[in-house]
């Protein structure tokens, strides 16, 4: 089966300027999604999780190799069927949460009552329901990010790019956002690629796991985990849950070492 | 009312007295100025007789023609600056001492290319109002945060959605900030504009009025203004309030 999305040898290189020295931030890499699969991407703080993320989807140009989606080459634009969640509280201060989250859909042609079911059934989906009329102000980190996530959603992406989108939680609500993700994967049935720095999480959600090296970041290990398709947090209880955390930790700690700069 | 609120109530309240008192007693001279009672009744009596309309008329209609351009044109001017660095870096430092120059003295230039019409005072005005306009709109694009132009990117939206659906909700504090100053920078530029060399409106009638030792006429035009400029404030910052609230859960 091909590929969903594939980075080719890519590697970023930050250009320098105004006396800032050039700076690699990312790879050499290889990377191929399989067509709905769950991957998970876990590394030292700076290694180039964001980069990568921004390079796959066609926010930021591969300094060297190709990136595909669909088997077409992306360069230059986000391609139609991407979908992006940002590390950054990316919520519309001056939306309400429906206006926030019907954002992709105004002015795409469709008809009222058609953005309006698909705004409806995503706030729902995401527990937003009662919050339709509130303004991110009045709302929690996470539920921004949830907005954020449902503002994606509604438009029906095949392939979702989620980047910490619960790094601001603690860590048992983040294990509870985490079914909800498993939930969103198993019903669009779209390829999710999440970037975590939280290792349970990223062993409990994905079905591969791509653990990176300090920059310039390159996978030095991808973990399948062999999770059935259903699953949710409870996994969390199991022994070999915990034998496979250690595996990524064993994979990462020498990585995050070096990353803070003790080597 | 907040205390402080009815403090300064109690302030203006009490300066006004202060001069009807000063006025009523003949401290101050009836040429010099009339009681305040007595400004809102001629104000009063000028609008009843309805003598006044033309002049009011014309100035709102010159300030909002020429608030209208600084906002639309300054809007226009500071998204174009902020997509060209360079050229904005060449152009700042006269943009941060147009205030230095009193743009009254291109007033008789203009009124040679324009004529004694409403195009030179307009000119005036948008002059005076339009930096204003173009600070206000490039501060506020400084601070987008990039992943909101990410997000933008996400969504596949073309240079003009961008900026009317992304850049310019997210900077509307700042733009409503350069609102509030093109307007009262707009009515300056046009009532003084009046004042020097013009044949009507409110700028022209105190002149006129003063040179005729009409103060009574003259103080009531004075209040009329005020009364004016207050209300406009008054509803831009309401709305400013309305806005803010919102965004920031005040
Ligand atoms: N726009 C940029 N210009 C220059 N350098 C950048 C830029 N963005 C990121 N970098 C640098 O590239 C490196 C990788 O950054 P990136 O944001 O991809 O890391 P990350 O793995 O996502 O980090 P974190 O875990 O903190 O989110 C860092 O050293 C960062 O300082
Ligand atoms: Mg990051």
């Amino acid at each position: 089966m091909s590929a969903h999305a594939a980075l080719a040898g890519v590697s970023r290189v930050y250009p320098g300027g105004d006396g800032r020295a050039p700076l690699h931030a990312l790879g050499p890499i290889d990377l191929a999604l399989r067509p709905g699969e769950f991957f998970a991407v876990v590394g030292p703080s700076g290694c180039g999780k964001s980069t990568l993320l921004e390079v796959l989807a066609g926010l930021a140009p591969a300094s060297e190799g190709t990136v595909t989606f669909e088997g077409s080459p992306v360069a230059g634009a986000v391609p139609e069927g991407v979908g992006v969640v940002f590390q950054e509280d990316a919520s519309f201060p001056w939306a309400n949460v429906y206006d926030n989250v019907a954002f992709g859909l105004q002015g795409s042609g469709l008809d009222r009552s058609e953005i309006d079911a698909r705004v409806r059934s995503a706030l729902a989906f995401m527990g937003l329901r009662d919050f339709a009329s509130a303004y991110p102000a009045q709302l929690s980190g996470g539920m921004r990010q949830r907005v954020c996530i449902a503002r994606t959603l509604v438009l029906k992406p095949r392939l979702i790019l989620l980047d910490e989108p619960f790094g601001a939680l603690d860590a048992q609500t983040r294990l509870l956002m985490g079914d909800e993700v498993l939930r969103l994967w198993r019903e669009t049935g779209a390829t999710v690629l999440l970037i975590t720095h939280a290792l349970d999480e990223a062993a409990m959600l994905a079905d591969r796991v791509g653990v990176m090296s300090a920059r310039p970041g390159r996978f030095i290990d991808v973990v399948e985990t062999g999770w059935p398709r259903e699953r949710d947090s409870r996994l969390a209880e199991r022994p070999d849950f915990g034998a496979l955390v250690a595996r990524l930790w064993s994979s990462l700690r020498v990585e995050s070492i070096k990353a803070l700069g003790h080597t | 009312m907040t205390r402080v609120g009815w403090l300064r109530l109690g302030i203006i309240g009490g300066a006004i007295g202060l001069l009807e008192i000063l006025c009523r007693a003949g401290a101050i001279k009836k040429v010099t100025m009339v009681p305040p009672s007595d400004m809102v009744l001629a104000l009063g009596q000028l609008l009843a007789k309805g003598e006044l309309l033309d002049d009011i008329g014309r100035t709102l209609s010159s300030v909002a023609i020429a608030g209208a351009i600084a906002v639309a044109g300054g809007i226009l001017l500071g998204i174009g600056l902020h997509a060209l660095p360079r050229f904005r870096r060449a152009v700042e430092p006269m943009l941060a001492s147009w205030y230095a120059v009193p743009f009254f003295i291109f007033y008789p230039l203009l009124v040679g290319i324009f004529g004694l019409s409403d195009a030179p005072i307009i000119v005036v005005a948008v002059l005076f109002a339009i930096v204003a306009m173009i600070v206000n709109t490039l501060n506020g694009l400084d601070r987008v945060t990039p992943v909101l132009r990410k997000v933008a990117r996400v969504h596949r939206l073309n240079a003009p959605d961008t900026v009317r659906r992304i850049l310019l909700p997210a900077i509307a504090p700042h733009l409503l900030t350069g609102f509030k100053l093109a307007t009262a920078y707009s009515f300056i530029g046009v009532i003084a504009s009046e004042f020097i060399l013009s044949t009507s409106g409110l700028g022209f009638a105190i002149a006129h009025a003063y040179n005729n030792f009409e103060t009574r006429k003259m103080y009531a035009l004075m209040l009329l203004i005020i009364v004016l400029v207050t209300a406009i404030n008054t509803a831009l910052f309401m709305w400013e309030q309305r806005l803010l609230r919102r965004r920031f859960n005040r």
